[in-house]
């Protein structure tokens, strides 16, 4: 995973609550097997349909989306999360975010930051205007110049600004895993007699 | 000194911490479409399924329940499954499998879901496991390789939150009401961030079936897992199952530990009315946006109802019950099993699907499918009309050849309303299966209390 310190560029506005990782990938191009490639499948429905503001040139290779609350509800789907990733976005901004998608983001190096709905606003009525996130100051640079703080777990912070990969990180503590298997197969029952 | 009291969340998480932010797995289930890439990941780095034996995979998401292959993208997809269960060394249950089907109803139905247990899934409906008092969520593809290879999750220690359900349900409700209710009322972030256990005498009187359900949809109410503490109930429907320990009675003993302790705090409390509760619809286009079934369309209160009302192509005003539907599909991780299928052969028995309407049953397992057909069920369905098919996910998420034309409408007893979930331009209502049932043999959405005169 790449480091994740400074992400400064065009706004991208998605002026909606609720939207759920079915619109980010419709099932269909759920069959690949593949991790890279679904940039083209983002927002695949909307995309279709002329009037939908991330098709307009201004936002092309906008590197920051925002959007309203509850962004990425419903289906765990990766796929999501690579789909934004892949069609350029490197940071998505919004009032509240699903938490399993919050966590695929993560895990793939792909920031979400949540800031109040003013913040929102502002961003998302500024558009297509700049704003810069800083993860180390855990900062959003608004448009009007206006910096805003941002709240994010502290370990995951530290993952992506190392760009640290976490199954290395977990298999560091294998024997403590291995103390805890062991302890636990003795009070417990074995999971799968079948 | 006695130890501090603990809500049921709370003593699955200590039972399974690792330091303070490591969550050891006991149960992993895998299915086909969230996995190829966890699987290329570990054979990429060289690494193993650290615990093949508490892990179990299974085709559902992409099988084509009817008659006919699936494409061949979706073909390549289970052909992966299949082959990187075997070069890793984990069981799985394949199409034509006796226990093939989906990951969330053989799970409780092979005793392997289990009370006090940690259990993942790349799959967001992982809640459902929770109705045995399991701590279960949906987890991403990059969770699902680490849980491959350490069988560990880096996690937090959840928030709390407490669902409790005040009142009976009352005539022709089913838990589907009661959580469709629930989701109109707190909306589809309303629980965000949280575990929620669901509490109050009405949740008791649940069956397995009813608990399964509840839990199943917490997701939609944004919760990372929805818990229900065990009982009599959860143990006599274990007992007996290949899954279920041999000394099952120091097993219930174990597991009678897991219930909230008196005094014990969550973060929040919510109270449901369920008193004066009808059966539930949706409307909109995410399961936030119900009304009871005696009501009409809502007038928007925002953009986004205006956006659901636009693409469902409803007016404000109109009673639910004049809405004419084109499909009914009962089936999904929600709604499958025998005891939804024995609700909506009640309804449908001696009654003809309206001929405007194409209905299809497609049972949550292949087990579900011959004790329904043991019971004489697929009779009664396919005598009225439906179609029965073999079992899978099926038209709850369209990846397979089970979908929707654009415009068409549909009563579902699956859990997803959104835009073009069940085919591109498909319109979804949710609803309990009693009432899909309703809405075959009317043609329309009914209030299932008109056919069984209550």
């Amino acid at each position: 995973m790449k480091p994740v310190r400074l992400i400064s560029g065009t706004v991208a506005p998605l002026d909606r609550a609720s939207v759920d990782t079915d619109q980010i990938v419709p099932k269909q191009f759920l069959k690949r097997i593949e991790r890279s490639g679904f940039g083209e499948f983002l927002f695949y429905d909307w995309m279709q349909q002329a009037d939908f503001p991330l098709l307009w040139p201004e936002y092309h290779g906008a590197p920051i989306l925002v959007t309203g609350r509850n962004f990425g509800c419903g289906s765990s789907r990766e796929h999501a999360a690579w789909a934004l990733q892949d069609f350029g976005y490197q940071a998505i901004v919004a009032e509240s975010f699903g938490d399993i998608f919050a966590t695929n983001c993560s895990k793939n190096g792909l920031l979400t930051v949540v800031l109040e709905p003013d913040a929102i606003r502002e961003l998302l009525d500024s558009a297509p205007a700049e704003a810069t996130i800083d993860l180390e100051a855990q900062t959003v640079t608004l448009p009007s110049g206006r910096a805003v703080p941002f709240e994010i777990d502290a370990q995951v912070r530290e993952r992506l600004l190392n760009g640290w990969d976490d199954i290395s990180l977990t298999e560091q503590r294998a024997d403590e895993i291995a103390r805890y298997e062991a302890e636990r197969e003795r009070v417990g029952p074995d999971a799968l007699a079948i | 000194m006695a130890a501090a009291p603990k809500t049921l969340v709370e003593k699955v998480w200590d039972d399974h911490v690792i330091g303070d932010d490591l969550l050891f797995v006991d149960l992993h289930l895998v299915h086909e479409v969230t996995s190829p890439q966890a699987f290329e990941g570990l054979r990429t780095a060289g690494r193993k399924v650290r615990r093949p034996d508490r892990t179990i995979a299974t085709a559902d998401h992409n099988v084509a329940t009817g008659p006919g292959e699936p494409d061949e993208l979706s073909q390549a997809q289970l052909a992966a499954l299949e082959r990187n269960c075997a070069d890793f060394g984990v069981r799985v249950y394949p199409l034509g499998h006796r226990r093939n089907g989906i990951v969330h109803v053989i799970g409780p139905e092979l005793g392997l879901t289990q009370p006090g247990m940690t259990i993942v899934c790349g799959d967001s409906h992982t809640s459902t496991h929770g109705a045995f008092g399991a701590l279960a969520f949906g987890i991403g593809t990059s969770e699902v390789e680490h849980v491959l290879a350490t069988q560990t999750l880096p996690q937090r220690r959840p928030h709390t939150m407490r669902i409790d359900y005040a009142g009976e349900l009352g005539p022709g409700c089913t838990a589907k009401d009661m959580i469709l209710g629930t989701i109109a009322q707190i909306g589809t972030d309303g629980a965000s961030g949280h575990v929620v256990e669901y509490t109050g005498a009405a949740v008791r009187r649940l069956s397995m079936e009813g608990r399964l359900t509840v839990a199943n949809m917490s997701i939609e109410a944004g919760a990372r897992a929805g818990m229900i503490a065990p009982d009599d109930t959860t143990f006599a429907h274990l007992e007996g199952r290949p899954g279920a320990p041999q000394d099952f009675d120091a097993a219930v003993e174990r597991w009678r530990r897991y219930a909230t302790d008196e005094g014990a705090t969550y973060d929040r409390t919510v109270t449901i009315e369920l008193d004066g509760i009808v059966p539930q619809v949706s409307w909109g286009t995410n399961p936030s946006q119900v009304a009871p079934i005696t009501g009409v369309v809502p007038e928007p209160a925002d953009e986004t109802d205006e956006r659901a009302l636009r693409y469902m192509d409803l007016r404000p005003g109109t009673p639910l019950s004049d809405i004419a539907v084109d499909r009914v599909f009962l089936g999904s991780c929600t709604n499958s099993r025998i005891e939804d299928l024995r609700a909506a052969a009640a309804i449908v028995e001696g009654r003809r699907v309206a001929s405007s309407v194409r209905a299809m049953v497609v049972p949550g397992s292949f087990q579900v499918r011959a004790d329904a057909e043991r019971e004489g069920l697929d009779r009664i369905f396919t005598a009225a009309g439906f179609e029965w098919r073999g079992a899978g996910c099926s038209m709850c998420l369209g990846m397979n050849p089970d979908i929707l034309e654009p415009g068409e409408r549909c009563a579902s007893t699956s859990n997803r309303n959104f835009e073009g979930r069940q085919g591109r331009g498909g319109r979804t209502h949710l609803m309990s299966p009693a009432m899909a049932a309703a809405a075959a043999v009317t043609g329309r959405l009914t209030d299932v209390r008109e056919l069984v005169g209550g």
